[in-house]
């Protein structure tokens, strides 16, 4: 009788293996799926929280042009001219551009960046540095290569170049921190040039509002990288300051 | 114990024991074939056509690396070419539908590229022999250590016409302002730039006349594995990872070797190399 009990327990722990090698990698992918859900949700809230950077009907509607992908499919960018209300003042001037930029253009097919990557971010520095921070969605969902990033920086610098004069070099953060790379090939440890040709420029921009004498960085008294401005590679790994976080 | 039991009994346990084990073993099964199987698979995938040619030749890192510091059985000039397979280890690069990976396939096409460099006369250096990840700076620092070589990056897009080739250049880098003669490693492609260029648009052209659809010259970019490379250096992406069939790139590998190799060759009487590994051009 207790042999027979034996017999019924080792099978019964049989099943029980063979239950659980059945059922642990269902669970496990159903875990994993729950947690992309949960993080893009988190995405989301993110977005919407952020989205309102203050439309005021009474900036007055400028031609901007945004630089998405163009149609010829030889992985090069075209201008595309809408007209938008746009602030006077760099920083919120320039965060309007951006999430127009990232809203993406009618073809999603034209698109540089992806769709759920979110500017959390942007300050400019009294020497024309500005600091993009954006969401991680934008290293983790670019397609990976050598021509697909340096188009995705492309459209992001040459979108400020034609829209923002004030913005001269481009520091790109991801999610508050510096980057080595994009997704593995663009060098995102130094700052790109968003205005190579400085003689170019006026002296005095139409467009500076009176108040950009001061540092602009919105939130914080000490401007979020060093006081200097000068973004040099030199420096370790994700050393810049965190800037802060709010809208 | 098993004696004073019946033998039906012993045959049902014995056979019970069997069901066990072969259950055991499907679940080791499934197991191994649901993790991300980085440290066993790609040994039977990868490593075939990839070992044997990479042993013999005594080509390793060691081997070569030292050579410009000991017998120096080479006349001056350009005479290595280290070859960078991008990615590697838990980086698969781009990776495309069908199952495509980036650090499998650029392996396979530095085989092929090294083979034809090789028929050209040149020493070749791979920064990655396998499935490893060296660390980017640890890939510049294998070529900064020789004297007279060339870097050549390979990689496979996930975007762009498939069929095409590409090269790239690091674009500008800030101006070296050291003063005591040495490049800051942060910047190391800086003084190379314009060498680089030169070797990148070769290689293109050469490209452009088999590929259509390539661009005529070399693009500039910033790579980062570029940035750090003390020698000319330039990255090859091939187009892409999205073709539906992995014998496509296959079939283009004969050609982006032959043209490397020819691109190398033709570079090689136009670089006159700096006396020290790493040294000024």
């Amino acid at each position: 009788m207790t042999q027979r009990w034996k017999v019924f327990l080792i099978a019964g722990l049989a099943m029980a293996v063979l239950a659980a090698a059945i059922y642990f990698p269902i669970l496990r992918r159903r875990v994993m799926r729950a947690a992309k859900l949960q993080q893009q949700s988190q995405e989301q809230a993110r977005r919407e929280l952020i989205q309102p950077v203050a439309v005021n009907p009474a900036d007055p509607r400028v031609k901007t042009s945004l630089f998405w992908g163009s149609d010829a499919g030889d992985s090069t960018l075209a201008p595309v001219t809408v007209e938008l209300p746009l602030s006077r003042d760099p920083v919120p001037r320039s965060k309007q551009v951006l999430n127009t930029l990232l809203a993406g253009p009618v073809d999603a097919e034209l698109r540089t960046l992806p769709p759920d990557a979110v500017l959390l971010g942007f300050y400019l520095l009294p020497d024309g540095t500005a600091i993009a921070d954006f969401s991680e969605a934008l290293a983790t969902s670019i397609p990976s290569g050598i021509v697909s990033e340096q188009l995705a920086v492309d459209s992001i610098t040459r979108t400020l170049e034609a829209n923002v004069p004030q913005v001269q070099r481009l520091k790109i953060l991801i999610h508050g921190q510096e980057a080595e790379t994009l997704a593995g090939h663009l060098d995102l440890t130094g700052a790109f040039a968003v205005r190579s040709r400085q003689a170019q420029l006026p002296a005095n921009p139409p467009l500076t509002a009176p108040s950009s004498e001061k540092p602009t960085a919105p939130t914080s008294d000490k401007p979020p990288a060093s006081a200097t401005g000068k973004l040099t590679p030199d420096k370790g790994p994700g050393k810049l300051a965190q800037p802060e976080r709010k809208s | 114990m098993l004696l004073h039991v019946g033998n039906t009994v012993r045959i049902r346990l014995l056979s019970l024991f069997g069901a066990l084990s072969v259950v055991f073993t499907g679940a080791a099964m499934v197991f191994s074939s649901l993790a991300p199987s980085q440290t066993q698979q790609p040994a039977p995938g990868t490593p075939p056509p990839a070992n044997p040619p990479a042993a013999s030749p005594q080509g390793g890192m060691a081997g070569s690396a030292a050579s410009p510091f000991s017998g120096q059985p080479q006349q001056g000039g350009l005479n290595i070419v280290v070859l960078d397979p991008a990615h590697g280890g838990t980086d698969p690069g781009a990776r495309g539908t069908g199952g495509i990976r980036e650090s499998d396939i650029v392996l396979d096409f530095a085989m092929q590229v090294r083979r034809a460099l090789e028929l050209q006369g040149f020493q070749v250096v791979q920064t990655r022999q396998g499935n490893e990840d060296p660390s980017f700076d640890d890939r510049s620092a294998t070529a900064n250590a020789q004297r007279g070589a060339v870097f050549v990056t390979l990689h496979i897009s996930s975007t762009g016409l498939p069929g095409t080739v590409r090269v790239y250049v690091n674009s500008d880098l800030p101006p070296v302002t050291n003063s005591n003669g040495l490049i800051p490693w942060d910047r190391a492609q800086a003084p190379f730039l314009g060498l680089s260029r030169k070797f990148g648009d070769l290689v293109q052209g050469l490209l452009a006349q088999r590929f259509k659809g390539s661009p005529d010259t070399s693009q500039t970019a910033s790579v980062r594995q570029l940035r750090t490379t003390a020698a000319p250096a330039i990255a090859v992406e091939i187009s892409s990872v999205t073709v539906d069939d992995r014998a496509q790139l296959d079939r283009m590998a004969p050609g982006v070797a032959d043209a490397i190799a020819r691109g190398a060759a033709a570079f090689k009487p136009t670089y006159i190399v700096p006396n020290v590994p790493g040294g000024l051009p």
